[in-house]
């Protein structure tokens, strides 16, 4: 500013700022603290002890973890969630950027088509379980319909520990919407410029898909990845609604979060779920960092 | 070029088929009398047209309360994301004060924590402060800020330039009149975009009711729905045609505010 202020004002004018920053960030200051510091800290302590809602419970140390260990249940929802990742996290990516692909074409009805493969988004997701449950529906649904009608008899679907799982990932890629328009968005990003100066050099279309596309869509690639890791184990609604909280049949739609929370809230074994959440925690955190760690291999920024 | 467009279509149609039959069950199912429902193999187009299974639907389960429920929930949680999120963003952006920078790295690192670890405490904080079965757990923390919103408005804030609240500076303006009527106003594709993305949270949320709405009176129609298919899993009709009402708004509204809702998931995906 003007070059012959004064020193007192200067100092003025940061107390002012300080001042004001501090007001302006002050709601999430205290949202910080209550919400999110105080419960991360109590559920720390409460992994250690064997509290429930009913009574106080006493400070077990590590007992939660190590029966956590011996925990089938435990084990079998890991398997489950981890299933549910290694399909659907990679199928969504292909599928996401086949279709991204072929709408930027920029063939005609595109903002159309673009449209009808977000609308499935926006059903609540408690809808779309209840609207799955009646599409695959054994006796009655429309997909085993459709089989029947080119003379396959579809399995019970949900119904059947085989098939019950490949149901959930195969629901879960109707709603990809949103990872479609992102990698649109990304391959809008791409300069013209390389695919022209590639047609100078007589390369065919998987070449440039190859060597262009894809090299250049690895920062949207890697920002799904980690987003998609981080919801497939999250997952609770869809498994939860679509067996009614029981997980069936045979324990094979019990999901990490779904024992998490029948620990919790329907066996009131508190300590015991947030020794749980801290699990997942730890889990969630290295498998971002091993993303992260190898995304210096593959993916690439333009301009470096 | 012709020959790859016309692939290209019957790729698009493929897919679209594959988004848009579900939904066209679904409102086929909705309208179909009872007997039509359980023909196999399946038919489309219901005869007669049951326009009385929505009645009937709204009959059995106290819809209109659920209704009002979910709309006060929405609503407030989304006025209260609208309110908070940007003032503290734009703290974190534009001014200079002690322990800004610790601040929003710590805000980056809660983000990354999944809900479920605070999951419990909350539960017991908000059974302590006898919140449980009222909407203020699913209200309140809105309006203290919500950590990813408050990065993505950062980001938006950080790129607008400075002169202009130095030019308000000189002519004297206050520093939360620069905030209300300069700034705000350029951020408003950012906040709506929040706004939105807070609004279909909110509008289908299940674990936070189910956590924290406890009698039937406070329920929202996703437990509604919930309930319904627990108690009368059989009647698809009616069933159909609660999901069909309660994802209509949200169409509805994403036909009106389409670009925004574009532009907000690219925005995430792109600078997120």
């Amino acid at each position: 500013m003007q070059p012959t202020e004064s020193t007192p004002t200067l100092k003025k004018n940061k107390e002012k700022s300080n001042y004001y920053g501090l007001l302006f960030a002050s709601p999430w200051i205290l949202g910080l603290m209550l919400f999110y510091a105080f419960p991360l800290l109590s559920s720390v302590y409460f992994s250690f002890t064997s509290y429930s809602i009913l009574q106080p419970g006493n400070f077990v140390g590590l007992q939660n973890y190590k029966d956590l260990m011996n925990d089938d249940l435990f084990w079998k929802s890991i398997y489950n969630t981890v299933y549910f990742a290694v399909f659907f996290v990679p199928l969504s990516i292909i599928f996401g950027i086949a279709l991204a692909m072929v709408l930027n074409i920029k063939v005609k009805g595109m903002a159309v088509y673009r449209t009808v493969f977000f609308l499935p988004t926006l059903v609540p997701h408690i809808a779309l379980a209840v609207l799955w449950m009646w599409l695959l529906n054994p006796g009655f649904g429309l997909v085993n319909g459709m089989l029947h009608s080119i003379g396959i008899e579809g399995p019970a679907w949900l119904g059947s520990e085989t098939w019950s799982k490949p149901s959930l990932v195969f629901m879960s890629l109707w709603g990809i919407g949103q990872a479609i328009v992102i990698y649109l968005a990304g391959l809008a990003d791409i300069p013209q410029d390389y695919y022209d100066a590639s047609d100078v050099d007589g390369a065919n279309w998987f070449q440039k898909i190859r060597t262009i596309t894809l090299p250049l869509l690895t920062p949207v690639i890697f920002f799904n990845l980690v987003m998609g890791v981080i919801g497939a184990f999250q997952q609770f609604t869809l498994p939860y609604a679509l067996t009614k909280g029981q997980g069936s049949p045979a324990n094979s739609m019990t999901f990490y979060v779904m024992y998490l929370y029948d620990n919790g809230f329907k066996f009131f074994k508190m300590g015991y779920a947030s020794a749980m959440a801290w699990i997942l925690f730890v889990i969630i955190m290295v498998l971002t960092a091993i993303i992260f760690w190898s995304s210096k291999r593959w993916v690439h920024y333009q301009g470096k | 070029m012709n020959v790859r467009k016309a692939l290209a279509h019957v790729c698009l149609i493929a897919a679209s088929l594959f988004f848009i039959v579900p939904f066209i069950w679904m409102l086929s199912t909705s309208l179909k009398p009872r007997e039509q429902i359980y023909s196999f193999p399946p038919e489309w187009i219901p005869s007669p047209v049951m326009w009385s299974n929505y009645v009937d639907a709204m009959s059995y389960i106290p819809f209109f309360t659920y209704l009002n429920n979910t709309v006060i929930i929405t609503f407030m949680s989304t006025l209260g994301v609208i309110l908070a999120c940007p003032i503290v963003a734009y703290s974190f952006a534009k001014l200079r004060w002690r322990g800004r920078n610790g601040l929003f790295i710590t805000t980056i690192a809660v983000m990354m924590i999944p809900g479920q670890v605070t999951m419990i405490p909350l539960f017991l904080l908000f059974n302590k402060l006898g919140w449980i079965g009222t909407p203020l757990p699913l209200i309140v923390p809105a309006f203290l800020g919500v950590p990813f919103f408050i990065f993505l408005l950062r980001q938006f804030f950080m790129g607008l330039p400075d002169s202009l609240m130095d030019a308000a500076r000189i002519d004297g303006a206050g520093e939360f009149r620069i905030y209300a009527q300069i700034m705000l106003p350029l951020a408003r594709p950012a906040v709506l975009a929040v706004g939105l993305f807070q609004f279909m949270a909110s509008w289908t949320d299940f674990i936070g009711p189910l956590l924290y709405l406890t009698n039937e009176s406070s329920y929202t129609l996703s437990l509604g729905l919930q309930q319904f298919q627990s108690q009368r899993g059989s009647e698809w009709g009616l069933m159909m045609a609660v999901s069909t009402m309660m994802t209509l708004p949200v169409i509805i509204l994403f036909f009106f505010l389409q670009k925004t809702f574009i532009q907000g998931i690219t925005f995430t995906g792109i600078k997120g």
